[in-house]
Parts: C-alpha cells; structure tokens; sequence
C-alpha cells in the first residue's frame, strides 16, 4: 500500500491517496461505526428534548472522573471481554457461538452449586469454584459443538435452546430446597472463601474501614467497588486465546476449518474433533466469566431471571466490534463496559432513558457490521482517483492501478 | 499485517480512552450547575430493582411519589434504573456520588446491597421498601419501609367471599416471602372472617409461582386455577400477576389487583385492588428526613391508619351492601378492632378465635 502513495501524483491525488489508506484500514471503519453511533445518539437525544452536548459530558464523567468508574468501568466490561473472546474464537474457527450466554449462566449456576457446598481453605476453593463454572460453560458449548460435528445440526439453533434450558435450569436451582434462600427471588451466596475480589473482608471489617478512611482514593477503590481479579484473568485469556490461535499448530487447524471447512478435512485435519474442541473451549470461556461474576462481584448468587441478563450477548457485540480478534475484545470490552456504566450517569444528570445508551450500542454495533460499505468507499475512491490520474498522466495509473489490485487482495484475505 | 491490525486496534482503544478523559475533565461543572440551582440543599434519588421504573408497580409508584414530593417540596429528585443484580451496588453508589442525601432502593431484592452501601457512606441515608432489617443487622442510618398489606387483603378476602358464585377463590402470589405471605394470611383471613361470620363456606386455594417477572407463566396459573373452579383470584405477583389479570379476561372470571389500583387493566374483570401506597410512603419518609427527623435505624410499617395501604373505589362488579360492609371492615382496621393476620401462626390463632 505505501507504494501506491509514493508513485501517486502530488497535490490532491496524493490527499485522496492518504485518505484511501486510512479507510482501508479496519479500525478506521470501526471508528467512524464508533462515530456515526454517537452522531445518530445525538440525533435521538436532541429529538427527544435533551442535551446532547451535556449527556456526552455526563457519559464520559460517569466513566472517567473519579477512579472508582474508571475500575467499576474494568468491572463491568471484564465479563463480557471473556465472553467476546469465547465469539470471536469460536467465529474464527467457523461458528456462530450464540450459545454465550446459555454458557455464561451455566458457569454462574455450576459456581454457585459448587462455591456454596463446598467451604475449603481460599487457595483450594477459589480454583476448585472457577474451575466449576468453566466446566458448566464447556460441557454446554461441547453438546452444541458435538451435535454441529456429529450430525451436522446447525450451532445456532442448539446453542439458542441451550440457552432457555440453561435459564430454566438457573431458575430450577434458585427454586430447589437445597439451594434456596428463603424470603428471597434468589439462591444462598458462595462462601466467603470463593471471593475473587482484592482483600474482601479485611476492607468490610471495622478496622479496615477504619485504615482506609484515612486513604481516600483508597477507600474509594476498595470499599465502595468489587474490585476483583476478573479483569486480569480475562487480559490472560485474551493473550492465551490469540497465543492458541496464531502460534499452534491447533490454532492453525481450527482456523483452517472456520476457513474452509472441506478443504482443511482434505488436508487431513480432524474436523469432527476440531468442532468440538472449538465449541468446548468457547464455551468454557463464557462459563470462566460467570464463575468470576459469582466470585468477584456481589450478591455472589443466582437469582431468578424472567429473561437473560445479556453478558453473553453483549459479548456477542463486543466480538463483532472487535472484529473478531481476542486482544481487540479486551478494548472493545471496556468501550462497552464503559458505555454501560456511564449510561447510568447520563440518565441521572439529563434525565434521558438509558434506551438512549442502548440504542448508541445498537447502532454502532450496526455500523460495524456495515463496515465493509466503508472498504467499498475506499474502493470507489480509488476507481475515481485512478480515472483521474487516467486523464492527467497516464503512465503513473497503469503503474497504481496493479498496486491498488494487490492492496484489494490483501484487504480481501484477512476480512 | 495481522500483527498491524492487533496494534491498530490497541493504539486506537488508547487514543479513545484519552481523548474521552480529557473531555471528562474539561468540563465537570454541568451537573454540578444543576444541583446548586436548586432551592433545597436536600436531595433524594431512588434506585429501582430489575422491574425498572415504568413497572406498573411498585417501582413507577415509588417514583411518582418522588416526583410529587419535588413538585411540593422543591427538593430535587432522579432515579436509576437496575439491569441486572450487579448494577445495584454500582447504581446505589452513583446515587450517593450525585450528592444524594437519602437514597431509595426499591423492593426486597435490593435488601443486601442497601445494606452494604449504608455501611460504607455513613453519611447517607438509605431506606428501603419492601424489607424490615433484622434488629442487629440495622445501622444509624437505613430505614427499612414496610406495609402492613394484611388489612387489605384483609377486606378483599371477604369481598371476594360475598362475591363468589363457586365457593372456591385462589391467590397466586409472585414468591414465597414475609412480604407476600402478608397477602396471603391476609386475604385467607378475610375469607374465614366472612365464612364465621355470613355463613359461607368458601375454600381458598393458595399458590406461589417463583416469580415476580414471567407474565406466561401467571397466566398459565390463573388458567389453571379458573378451570379448577376458582372464580375469583387474587393476582399478587408483580408483572406475573399481568399474566393471572389476562387469564382472567380470557376466562371471564373475576381477579382482585395489587399495590397499584389496577382497574384500569381489566375494568371488566377487577373485583378490586389492594393497593400499597408506596408513593405517600416514600414522600413521607423523605419529608421526615429532610426536616432533620431521625428516621434511620428503625424499621417503620405502614398500616391503615396512616392511609399506606386501602382498596379501590371501584366497585361495579360487587353488591354495594358488600361494599359497605368492606368499607365498614376497613375502618374496624383503622381503629384497631380487628387485627388481621400477616403469618400463618397469627391466621390460626385468628381462626381459632373466630
């Protein structure tokens, strides 16, 4: 690409050229996805009578004005990271997990189930919890990964019948006796050993309060949020899952599946076990981020759900935003996170609904998906610029125009 | 190129985070604007559970209140809206950052975290609807508000006793709790009351349904109910009682609404409401705060008495010496001749003394 602009005439045609290669970048059209939906946002505000300069201000306090929002942001945005990593890593060995979040409610109810029966000492219970609930969300994605390998059922409708069965068997056991608690919609909380946040009972105690009174900030950050190890487990992941996929030879074959799926089986590779494994390791993603949700963030239970609380799906639109790739979750997880958050802020400073904020999630969630428009107006550009230069001075066209094929080609490969 | 992309994307997420900071900090002074325009120093805010704010229920009455309250106090009001159980803790702590000086929590789910908050910011104070505190889990500065709802399901049970043609009335109530078994007891008494005492024999059928939330799933227990022969059903479960008040339409029967005056939902259908003025409560208890009361520290129920709880006006669909006679009942309440039964111990010892 730097070699089109190089031979490129100078004066506008060198402009276009620039402005060629930033919309050929994939950032750039989830930029500007990122963009039109605050635009359209601002639209919607204004129309309906409030601010939109002031609910953007409001917004972007609500997530960075105190240190405490910017770690309830990490927070909020570190579960459904994990469940973009566990859609984008299934999408990229050729499936459609919609299944997160049938998974991530499995991982919360198997930690519950496990953090509440058992009660050993911290540096055994936590694994044993976590590992509970990643096994919930494995053993969940591995039914729809199975039924997709072995006859061929399409992931999507699986996944989304695991997820109402998961629900129900989420309301199955808040409502059994056993796990119950009563006066309440919602089941007993893991014991206090589970607890994934950053010293839980020293900052609660009278003492601790105490100390940290002293140390506002401090203060702040502990006791007034769950500060938990979430949002590190799910940086670890991201960087496991791009390790896994980019530098094995299992990633290596997985992508070649979600490629072409009878070319890899031709080459030999185990497509069957690869399909499985795919959807056992996605899945067992979304479960590891409702396991942390039960251990990092109070109540630390399950409740009755009418409906999905949407970390699955959420991470669904974080994975699209991210275009797929692991690391690019981790960012796409704290914009969203922090879209989420500060959404509160705007409805309590202007008063607009937060179907405000969720209509800006929709529609850049949309844009992104529009994002191949923006490739196809780089290419349009192109075309114009190259007539142009057709008309000026033939010679450096015919010598751009194979140059601007290749970029295509490459543009093309990695979409 | 696979490795620029990944940089892109991290550089870009950088330059985002950034820019949005510095626009956080250049102009902090919008909200604060606002409040300090106001006339009272006071401020009250509520946060709603997971039903949110347009419930029809006890979240949107909670919030009319609070809009009433500035329109008569000028103290100024707002509210937040819960998504999931996690936005609690992070929604009641927002609250306390916006200057409030008494923040709401709506509905007994939120009991936990209320507690939490007012540990931790003393200075706020918390109330709650819909959850009495345990003597020693109470602190200076939370009110639990609840509502002795037992006196009027009291008066609809016997309503419901004169009014059915089946002899058999059921309750569906949303979960299993000390608040919903106020209804329940209740209403049970007022039927056994007019069973003593107008010598009926009506049986009533008693059902919880594990939700406040699934509207299919009230109305699949209000069909069931009907086609066993209740006529009349006392719909007691939040947006699941929507359900039971739709299968009441289709089946043409009878069904009693709750917390708010429900009328308008079924005008064909609604024997009557009990209704639980969680408006004038949350008005009332953010006055008294405000006007420097100690309100912390205590569970505070609301009875008759201070016009917390009543049934509806209308009455169509009863005779008016049946409404006479609940009118009558109501005020028997009021002034402490009769004192129905919130648990099942106290409904066996009132039956007994019938």
């Amino acid at each position: 690409m730097a070699s089109a602009s190089a031979i490129a005439p100078k004066g506008k045609a060198s402009q276009d050229s620039l402005l060629q290669r930033i919309l050929k970048k994939p950032i750039t059209a989830t930029f500007i996805a990122i963009f039109l939906g605050f635009v359209v946002a601002a639209i919607l505000l204004a129309a309906a009578g409030y601010d939109p300069i002031a609910s953007f201000t409001a917004l972007f306090e609500g997530v960075f004005s105190k240190p405490k929002y910017i770690s309830n942001t990490i927070i909020k945005a570190a579960p459904i990271i994990l469940t973009g990593i566990s859609v984008a890593f299934a999408f990229k060995t050729g499936m459609f997990n919609i299944g997160a979040e049938g998974q991530y409610v499995a991982g919360t109810v198997c930690a519950v189930i496990v953090g509440s029966t058992l009660d050993l000492p911290m540096f055994l219970q936590i694994p044993a919890v976590v590992l509970a609930g990643v096994a919930g969300g494995a053993l969940i994605g591995s039914i729809t990964g199975f039924l997709k390998a072995r006859f061929g059922i399409h992931e999507v409708i699986t996944a989304i019948m695991l997820n109402w069965t998961m629900l129900y068997l989420n309301n199955f056991v808040v409502n059994s006796a056993m796990f119950h608690r009563p006066s309440s919609t919602s089941s007993i909380p893991v014991n206090d050993s589970s607890f994934t946040m950053i010293l839980p009972e020293w900052k609660l105690s009278d003492q601790g309060l105490e100390t940290l009174r002293n140390v506002p900030w401090l203060y702040d950050f502990l006791v007034k949020s769950d500060v938990n190890i979430a949002f590190l487990v799910a940086i670890l992941v991201a960087i496991l899952i791009w390790f896994v996929l980019y530098r094995s030879k299992l990633g290596f074959e997985l992508r070649a599946v979600g490629f072409n799926r009878d070319a890899a089986e031709f080459a030999g590779m185990p497509v069957e076990r690869n399909t499985v494994l795919a959807m056992t390791i996605a899945g067992g993603i979304s479960g590891l981020a409702g396991a942390l949700m039960i251990t990092g963030i109070a109540p630390h239970c399950i409740s009755t759900l009418a409906g999905f609380e949407n970390y699955g799906f959420n991470g669904f639109s974080v994975a699209l935003i991210a275009g797929s790739s692991p690391i690019g979750c981790i960012f796409a997880g704290l914009l969203f996170g922090g879209l989420l958050y500060g959404g509160t802020s705007v409805q309590m400073a202007v008063g607009a609904p937060t179907d405000i904020i969720n209509i800006m999630i929709g529609t850049i969630v949309f844009f992104v998906a529009l994002a191949r428009v923006v490739t196809l107006i780089a290419q349009h550009l192109e075309k114009r610029s190259a007539e142009k230069a057709n008309g000026s001075g033939g010679a450096c066209a015919e010598v751009g125009a194979p140059a601007s094929a290749q970029a295509k080609g490459q543009e093309e490969s990695h979409a | 190129m696979k490795k620029n992309r990944l940089m892109g994307l991290a550089l870009a997420g950088a330059v985002a985070l950034t820019v949005a900071g510095c626009g956080g900090q250049a102009a902090p002074a919008g909200s604060e604007d606002k409040s300090a325009s106001a006339e009272a120093d006071y401020k009250v805010q509520m946060v709603t559970d997971m039903g949110g704010v347009n419930d029809q229920s006890f979240n949107q009455l909670a919030w009319e209140g609070l809009q009433q309250l500035e329109d008569e106090t000028g103290i100024p009001v707002n509210y937040t809206e819960s998504k999931q159980e996690a936005d609690y803790a992070t929604n009641l702590d927002k609250a306390v950052d916006a200057g409030s000086n008494t923040v709401w929590g709506i509905g007994f789910a939120m009991a936990d975290a209320i507690q939490t908050a007012a540990k931790s910011n003393p200075d706020v104070h918390f109330a709650i609807i819909d959850n009495a505190y345990p003597e020693d889990a109470l602190l200076d500065n939370l009110t639990g508000v609840t509502f002795k709802t037992q006196e009027p399901s009291f008066v609809a049970g016997y309503i419901a006793a004169m009014t059915t043609q089946t002899g058999k009335v059921g309750f569906i109530g949303g979960m299993k709790s000390d608040v919903l078994e106020t209804f329940n007891w209740g209403f049970q008494a007022g039927v056994a009351y007019a069973n003593a005492t107008e010598g009926k024999d009506v049986k009533v059928v008693s059902q919880y349904i594990e939700t406040f939330t699934d509207a299919a799933k009230g109305k699949a227990a209000g069909q069931k109910m009907y086609s066993d022969g209740c006529d009349i059903v006392f719909a007691c479960a939040g947006n699941a009682g929507n359900g039971v008040i739709e299968s009441a339409t289709e089946a043409n029967k009878m069904v009693i609404g709750v917390d708010k005056d429900q009328y308008d939902l079924a005008p064909e259908n609604m024997l009557t409401s009990v209704m639980k003025n969680v408006d004038q409560a949350v008005i009332e208890v953010s006055k008294q705060a405000a006007d420097g009361e100690e309100v912390g520290g205590k569970n505070i129920e609301l009875s008759a008495k201070d016009g917390a709880v009543a049934i509806s006006e209308h009455h169509d669909l009863m005779e008016d010496a049946v409404y006479e006679k609940a009118q009558d009942l109501f005020k028997q309440i009021k002034d402490g001749k009769i004192t129905p039964p919130g648990t099942e111990k106290d409904f066996n010892a009132y039956v007994e003394s019938l």
